[in-house]
């Protein structure tokens, strides 16, 4: 699933059960998850990102594209 | 106030009882207790029970060790038969603890004297200790601020002398934030390291328990107490002359306010003086910190939390049922994701250390905050205050590593900031050592506010 089909179900989700307050931190929680998701440690079943040097790794793929791409909290998530 | 350590060596020089010392504390409590709310339950009469027993059995000659009659306050997370454990929530209303957690069968062996229960966040489930259905615990410092937490109860009922030390848990900071927050000494021992049976867990796979005290000696005979260890001598300290010391500079640095800063460098510039050879390193993940810890915490909160979320939503607080519902929103898969991270942070960690005798950071980023804010300015940035207290000890609960914070000094407005210290996996004893160096070296004064025992 991803993080934008899991963000509108969810919000959904918790509008039917009357927690509208959980629309920010929710927003929040997907910010982190996507952080997570981007980050260089997550498997690969291509193998394509193995056969590339650091330097050749797109966007998100290596860890000083994602420390760039942070916000200085470090943790997306507001809760 | 005084330490664990001054008070054994009275108390067996006959200068000083265990109930005279007891008295003290329950005065104190007396006196301080409304104003702080440090404690949801005060035990007078059996505390005053344990401390005569402990006056006998040291007349008889039966020495149980150093926390032979020290008055202590234990988290009201952790069971104490007979008691409720409220873990500061009314979700738990009605509930009597049929035994001892292990670790407070371990401290009664030892002798300690239980003086009652401490306020917390509800169920461990933030820093501030604002969210309890007892009302918030407050900063002996300045009671318009927090003390801290989860653990904030314990933190302000040491810095206000109502107890010699305390035990409370770790999750994500709660030890090390409180006892920066409140000026005083708080160890997170190994993961696994110390038994959490009859403790209400918050997250099974990065809970701890640990203690908070006056100085670094007293925290290790607290430590070695819980382990069951009730004969332990304190360690003795390392030299500080050759001891490496490694920096966190990226991310841990980025976002500190100033006065904690300069007492960090202040702090860092005690050690090279004293010999210590101080290196800057990199945990090369540190930004996905944040989100590792997030999905490990929320998923095991969110499990043990399900069926009272379900059946009593309205008896949590507001804001940690919110974010406990939150919790019940994160996939498996990216849970998954997380355990993957956390062994890369925990293989960061340990290289950093393979070279080190301890990695060095602040224990807070800010000053303890005023009680009701939501965000702190750091940089003139606004950031949100949850976030930024986590930030700089939540990687040691993820990897498992040892970490203690101790006091550096003051701010202006003579609120306290703090130094941590992380060591080798399992190797808390060694820690302790290098700790007890840098507290010699650094040379911070606990809170003074009123004397206990003398």
């Amino acid at each position: 699933m991803t993080i934008e089909t899991w963000l509108v179900d969810a919000i959904a989700d918790a509008e039917k059960r009357g927690l509208h307050e959980l629309k920010p931190i929710l927003e929040g929680l997907a910010a982190s998850t996507r952080a997570l998701r981007a980050a260089d440690f997550n498997d690969d079943p291509s193998g394509s990102l193995e056969s590339m040097a650091d330097g050749q790794r797109p966007a998100g793929k290596s860890p000083s594209a994602a420390s760039m791409q942070q916000p200085p909290d470090g943790n997306r998530a507001r809760w | 106030m005084v330490t664990i350590e001054e008070f054994g060596r009275r108390l067996r020089a006959h200068e000083v009882t265990a109930e005279r010392v007891t008295e003290d504390c329950l005065r104190r409590i007396e006196a301080e207790n409304p104003r702080l709310n440090a404690f949801i339950r005060v035990t007078a009469d059996a505390a005053l029970r344990q401390a005569r027993d402990a006056d006998r059995e040291l007349s008889a000659g039966q020495d149980r060790g150093p926390l032979h009659g020290v008055p202590m306050s234990i988290k009201d997370l952790l069971d104490i038969r007979g008691l409720p454990t409220t873990a500061a929530s009314r979700v738990r209303e009605g509930h009597v603890a049929p035994r001892d957690a292990t670790t407070i069968a371990h401290l009664r062996q030892a002798g300690a004297v239980l003086l009652g229960k401490t306020n917390l966040h509800e169920f461990a489930f933030g820093t501030t200790n604002e969210d309890s259905a007892f009302g918030p615990a407050r900063n002996p410092c300045d009671p318009t601020r927090s003390p801290g937490g989860s653990s904030g109860g314990s933190g302000a009922s040491i810095a206000s002398g109502m107890a010699l030390a305390s035990v409370g848990t770790d999750t994500g900071g709660s030890i090390r934030i409180p006892a920066a927050a409140c000026g005083i000494v708080g160890l997170k021992p190994s993961l696994g390291e110390v038994p959490t049976d009859g403790v209400v867990p918050l997250s099974r796979t990065l809970d701890h328990v640990g203690p908070l005290a006056l100085t670094v000696t007293d925290a290790a005979l607290v430590h070695h107490a819980l382990l069951g260890q009730v004969k332990a001598v304190p360690p003795a300290p390392t030299p500080v002359s050759g001891l490496r010391l490694a920096v966190p500079r990226a991310y841990f640095c980025d976002l500190l306010d100033d006065e904690v800063r300069a007492r960090f460098e202040a702090a860092l510039e005690r050690l090279r003086q004293g010999g210590a050879r101080i290196d800057d390193i990199e945990i090369h993940h540190a930004c996905d910190i944040g989100p590792i810890y997030l999905h490990l915490v929320l998923s095991d909160a969110a499990a043990y939390h399900a069926a009272t979320l379900e059946s009593m939503p309205e008896k949590y607080t507001a804001p940690v049922r919110l974010r406990l519902e939150m919790a019940r929103y994160v996939m498996g898969e990216d849970y998954v994701r997380a355990l993957a991270g956390r062994e890369v942070l925990r293989r960061e960690v340990d290289t950093a250390l393979a070279q080190h005798d301890a990695v060095v950071l602040p224990t807070l980023p800010i000053p303890a905050p005023l009680i009701g804010a939501s965000d702190v300015e750091i940089g003139g940035r606004p950031q949100p205050i949850r976030n930024v207290m986590l930030r700089l000890t939540q990687l040691f609960n993820v990897t498992g590593h040892p970490a203690i914070s101790m006091p550096t000094g003051r701010t202006a407005t003579g609120l306290p900031c703090s130094i941590q210290l992380v060591g080798p996996r399992m190797q808390t004893d060694a820690l302790l050592q290098v700790a007890l160096a840098c507290e010699g070296q650094i040379g911070a004064a606990p809170p003074a506010s009123g004397s206990v025992g003398v």
